[in-house]
């Protein structure tokens, strides 16, 4: 995220923010279709894969909730690793909340509209704290929006098949989380990424060793003592995680 | 399930919410930034492997693994999203219409 600075007048014209806003919230709709579908073959009813993008709505804790529960993971290790993986919106929180100064009243819509995308464009779109808003609230609500809608229809396509793993919908998941995965390996500089392939090389081969010895959905929770292994080793050497 | 789902919503909203309550220089933590950089990139690769791998408890090879690799091709082609999705379900679905892979 944030290469695409050059070539861009130094306003920000809302016209640009706009049309920016409305193509991302299409691209995570279309997504959103998926995690309907893929929701409702692991088990959860359309009103409660609907639940999930309305209040969690912060796609891949919501992939990650209804893979484990899908799994046979449970309830405490689908809330527990869904909220390991919205602890970065935490950090995004805390790096916006001096970018657009919400009024008390503004934040709980500001804290729910919090996610990769609207934190990606506020921050790009830096040059006035007017500019950021915009880009902030209308990334926010377009893909709040498409994504909802997305997951309606994906849920009800879904619901209306018999058999949903004959459409091969068990390997859209983990086909979900690597395309979830790989702007995080393929978008830094080339140390950066190759530190992030062998962290998810090592993690990933944690939780496949883990497997025959854990009940489903902690073998994951295990391979985050991976990240945290590697940010206590890379914090010593040199700083891998840059922001903005 | 009810509960859960409300729980877990909560729960992330919280977090988000928290973020916006926290007083700004929590942010200069440098170790507390990293490591939350680095938890996504973790517990996704492994998500991709037990999601991939796993039956129960047990690992297997399977018309999954096939869709992956599809999937990997296309976002080395740099597909969208739902490209990528539907290709890996679709070739998962033919493998297995073939009878190569279970």
């Amino acid at each position: 995220m944030g290469g695409k600075r050059g070539g861009r007048g130094t306003d920000g014209g809302t016209g640009s923010i706009d049309r920016n806003a409305l193509g991302i919230g299409i691209a995570t709709g279309a997504y959103a279709l998926s995690f309907g579908a893929i929701s409702v073959a692991s088990g959860l009813s359309v009103l409660q894969t609907q639940t999930l993008s309305l209040f969690m709505f912060t796609g891949a804790s919501q992939f990650a909730f209804v893979g484990v529960i899908g799994t046979g993971g449970g309830a405490v290790i689908a809330i527990v690793t869904a909220m390991l993986l919205g602890a970065r919106n935490s950090l995004y929180a805390l790096s916006l909340g001096p970018v657009l100064s919400p009024k008390r009243t503004a934040i709980p819509i500001t804290a729910l509209l919090t996610i990769d995308e609207s934190t990606a464009m506020a921050l790009r779109y830096d040059q006035s704290k007017k500019a950021s808003r915009r880009a902030f609230f209308a990334t926010g609500i377009s893909v709040y929006v498409f994504w909802n809608i997305g997951t309606l229809f994906g849920s009800l396509g879904a619901s209306a098949l018999s058999d949903p793993g004959i459409l091969g919908l068990d390997a859209a998941i983990p086909a979900g989380f690597l395309a979830l995965l790989w702007p995080r390996l393929t978008g830094g500089s080339s140390s950066d990424n190759r530190k992030m392939w062998a962290l998810a090389i090592m993690s990933a081969a944690v939780a496949m060793a883990l497997i025959p010895f854990l009940r489903p959905g902690l073998p994951v929770l295990f391979s985050a003592l991976v990240a945290v292994a590697a940010a206590l080793l890379w914090g010593k050497t040199s700083r891998p995680i840059e922001g903005e | 399930m009810w509960a859960s789902i409300l729980i877990a919503s909560f729960g992330t909203y919280a977090e988000k919410l928290l973020g916006y309550l926290l007083p700004v220089h929590m942010l200069e933590r440098e170790s507390v930034r990293r490591m939350t950089g680095l938890l996504p990139v973790s517990l996704l690769a492994a998500l991709v492997a037990v999601q991939t791998f796993a039956v129960d408890q047990a690992l297997a090879i399977d018309a999954r693994l096939f869709g992956l690799g599809v999937a990997v091709i296309a976002l080395l082609l740099r597909a969208p999203f739902l490209v990528v999705i539907i290709v890996a379900a679709a070739s998962t679905a033919f493998v297995r219409w073939l009878g190569w892979l279970p």
